[in-house]
């Protein structure tokens, strides 16, 4: 095994899910396919968190699936500490599993209601057979407890999900996914479905949690801002592919993509003296089966040309460590969109 | 005068538990040509509240007491019963009691010079004859007579029971339904929370909008096809598409439909309840900036209700913050982003990540918001407030008039607006 500071290090992972066909075109062999994930890499270091930002259908939560090999990759390779993912089987999936864990998004769906919130916990440790005594279950569940903010741990431990609060729930499901003290956690939405006034305090567990365990994050959202707050790079979506990867500061103060300019350009400000530009961008998201030709963001794209109705632009690199996927990426008049001041006017 | 104004209107629901308190003394108005914005988290009653105003509450709600008043005119107003038992219940002084009557007189009297038609009159005679026997209770002897929530009680229940029994109240219900339903839509619409499910899957879109507009006005079939046509255009959609299914429209297009939907009577107030919050972004800014426009083109008034303080920041002129069945403040949306008065505003604010200017640590609201069967005593806020002192716990606070048009409930809100408390 080889570790040269990256704990993940993924290259042209595709996810095709093939679409009912019917009889005759199974047999005429013309399967239809939702480009769920369509060739992306990137590499994740150790202790870092990497945002995956996209809006709904965009293959974020794909990915994240893809890599705790909750789905099958159809092609491409994800090397774990060196070790390919993609083929495991058996035992090694399972020690891989105990590795890693995930944190969905409704703490009201993820956890089993007629479970007490030890039996929630302490499931992971009895499926990987870590302990022997009710007793050590015990203390490994309440310490994950408190890890995860809810203290007095033996408060909680014999309470019901419906006992909870929303923010509490979501802690138990962080605690549920910690006990085993993994090395990565994919955090799928962890935080959309709760009250603004909550939401800081389990985006605050969780960055407090990356510094103590050194965990590395892969954490999955649609909101710009909160993947801002929480990640170290960003990566943005759009149709299956990765579009733009780089720096969370840069990625915002810098967007060098027209589509993460028109995500960026979206968002609502909370100051209501802020005069937002409008978005440069055409129509709506087109079919993940039947993609456009050349660079998929073509037909909604200001900035569109002929070449890239043909061409497939790769993802450079534009500044060091800022990627984008996109002939133009970096030339003059793309740096800000037209008519969108990014800053905001001195009051 | 306001377009639509209410005054310390209650909502509660009837649970297996008890009573939810999900509205608890609101006053609220909405200007003419104006949008307020009306925020809260899950549960704190804003959607109550909205539902309140076009009476579309579910059977277990009751409104207990208050009044709606839209143009001025009465809409809806707690029987003087409920709203007597309800004072009587809490603290049952004659003082109380005596605001209570002086309140119903003066709507009453409100109500005389501007009702068209006295669609109200049977309202207006029972309510005349139990504000006189209570003034009776209330004279100087009855005031402090040992038994006086005792005879109150009975007197209160006397005339429920007689009020019940008689055409009145079924007539004064027919009444004030009929009222209501003609109110509805063709002055005060509603685009739903969740366009995706808000339409039939098995009518055209355009039907639909066109059977919204047969009830409510009168025009002949090619009128109203016409008319569709007219706002598909006005939405940003072609007018063909009125023939199509709900299931050939993407989600933004929907929330489109339902907004040419709530337009279709060409109403003075539209009430949107998170209108955008199942889209994304990119579609949101578009819808925001469509309803926005629509706004001014057509001076509507608009009460726009979200979860969401950055939409409300663009789009609104004023902002009333909900927490706990409360408006914990309100003002003009600068004033109060600017300088929020309350701990709880400050709280929000506080913890909304923003994608513009330097990252900033966001802080929590330590806690959740409380159970409103039983909510927290004095100031509701208190259990999770970093301010609260000893009176907060016993007292409910007033709502403080920290500058012009700017409201806080909270005992220290001056305080923390001149940033004396920080």
């Amino acid at each position: 095994m080889t570790d040269d500071g990256f704990v993940w290090d993924v290259s042209g992972l595709r996810k095709l899910f093939p679409l009912r066909a019917g009889v005759l075109g199974s047999l005429l062999g013309k399967g239809q396919y939702v480009h769920a994930v369509d060739e992306i890499s990137f590499k994740i270091k150790r202790s870092e968190i990497l945002g995956i930002v996209g809006e709904s259908g965009c293959g974020k939560t794909t990915t994240g699936r893809l890599l705790l090999r909750l789905e099958d990759p159809t092609d491409g390779s994800m090397l774990f500490h060196g070790t390919d993912i993609a083929t495991l089987k058996g035992h090694a999936l399972k020690d891989f599993r105990r590795r890693v864990q995930m944190i969905f998004q409704d703490p009201y769906e993820s956890l089993n209601p007629r479970f007490t919130v030890m039996d929630t916990v302490a499931e992971p440790l009895l499926v990987h057979d870590v302990t022997d005594t009710i007793k050590a279950r015990e203390d490994l569940v309440a310490q994950a407890l408190e890890h995860a903010e809810l203290e007095p741990a033996s408060q909680f431990l014999y309470r019901y999900p419906h006992e909870l609060s929303g923010g509490q729930r979501q802690r138990v499901a962080i605690a549920r996914a910690i006990v085993l003290q993994p090395e990565f956690v994919v955090a799928d939405e962890p935080v959309s479905m709760l009250d603004v006034s909550i939401r800081a305090g389990v985006m605050n567990l969780l960055l407090r949690l990356r510094d103590e365990f050194s965990l590395t994050l892969l954490f999955i959202s649609h909101d710009v801002g909160v993947t801002r707050y929480m990640s170290d790079r960003i990566a943005v979506m759009y149709l299956g592919r990765i579009v733009e990867l780089g720096s969370s500061e840069d990625v915002i103060a810098k967007p060098l993509h027209p589509y993460t300019q028109a995500l960026l350009t979206s968002v609502p400000v909370p100051d209501p003296r802020f005069q937002r530009g409008r978005a440069q961008i055409k129509g709506e998201l087109p079919s993940p089966i039947n993609l456009p030709s050349g660079c998929t963001f073509h037909p909604r794209c200001p900035y569109a040309k002929d070449i890239c109705k043909t061409t497939k632009p790769e993802l450079r690199e534009i500044t060091p460590g800022h990627f984008a996927e996109c002939h133009f990426a970096g030339e003059v008049g793309l740096e800000a969109p037209p008519g969108a001041p990014m800053e905001a006017p001195a009051p | 005068m306001a377009l639509l104004e209410i005054s310390d209107l209650r909502t509660y629901y009837t649970v297996r538990k008890g009573e939810v308190r999900a509205v608890d003394g609101v006053n609220f108005y909405a200007e003419r040509g104006k949008t307020v914005g009306l925020v809260g988290e899950s549960g704190c009653g804003k959607t109550t509240l909205a539902f309140g105003i076009l009476q579309l509450l579910p059977r277990n709600a009751r409104v207990v007491t208050g009044e709606i008043r839209f143009n001025g005119e009465i809409v809806y107003r707690a029987t003087l019963t409920n709203e007597l038992a309800f004072h009587l219940n809490r603290d049952g002084t004659p003082e109380s009691i005596q605001a209570a009557i002086e309140r119903r007189k003066r709507s009453l009297d409100l109500d005389r010079t501007t009702q068209a038609g006295g669609i109200l009159w049977p309202l207006l005679q029972e309510d005349a004859y139990l504000i006189e026997d209570v003034e009776k209770l209330l004279g100087e002897n009855g005031r402090n007579r040992e038994d006086f929530k005792e005879t109150l009680a009975d007197l209160i229940d006397r005339h429920a029971r007689s009020m019940n029994r008689g055409f009145t109240r079924r007539s004064i219900r027919r009444a004030l339904e009929a009222r209501m339903s003609a109110l509805r839509w063709s002055e005060v619409s509603m685009i739903f929370q969740g366009a995706m499910s808000a339409f039939n899957p098995v009518y055209r879109v355009g039907d639909q909008i066109e059977e919204a507009i047969k009830v409510h006005m009168e025009l002949t079939a090619e009128e109203r096809e016409a008319r569709v046509a007219e706002l598909f255009e006005l939405v940003g959609m072609r007018p063909e598409r009125a023939k199509e299914y709900p299931h050939e429209f993407s989600g933004g297009m929907k929330q489109r439909a339902m907004i040419a939907m709530a337009l279709a009577c060409k109403p003075d107030l539209v009430i949107a309840d998170e209108p955008t919050t199942a889209l994304d972004v990119i579609m949101q800014d578009r819808i925001l900036a469509e309803v926005r426009d629509l706004q001014r083109e057509l001076n509507l008034s608009m009460i726009i209700i979200t979860h969401d303080i950055s939409v409300v920041a663009e789009v609104s002129d004023r902002i009333a913050i909900m927490y706990a069945g409360e408006i914990v403040e309100e003002g003009p949306v600068v004033n109060v982003f600017d300088r929020p008065a309350h701990p709880y505003a400050i709280g929000l604010l506080g913890a909304f990540p923003n994608v513009k200017g330097p990252k900033k640590m966001l802080e929590a609201i330590p806690g959740s918001p409380p159970d409103l069967v039983n909510p927290p005593s004095g100031c509701r806020f208190h259990p999770r407030c970093r301010f609260a002192q000893d009176i907060c716990v016993r007292v409910a606070p007033p709502h403080i008039e920290v500058e012009s048009g700017h409201l806080a409930r909270c005992h220290f809100a001056k305080e923390i607006f001149q940033g004396d408390l920080a």
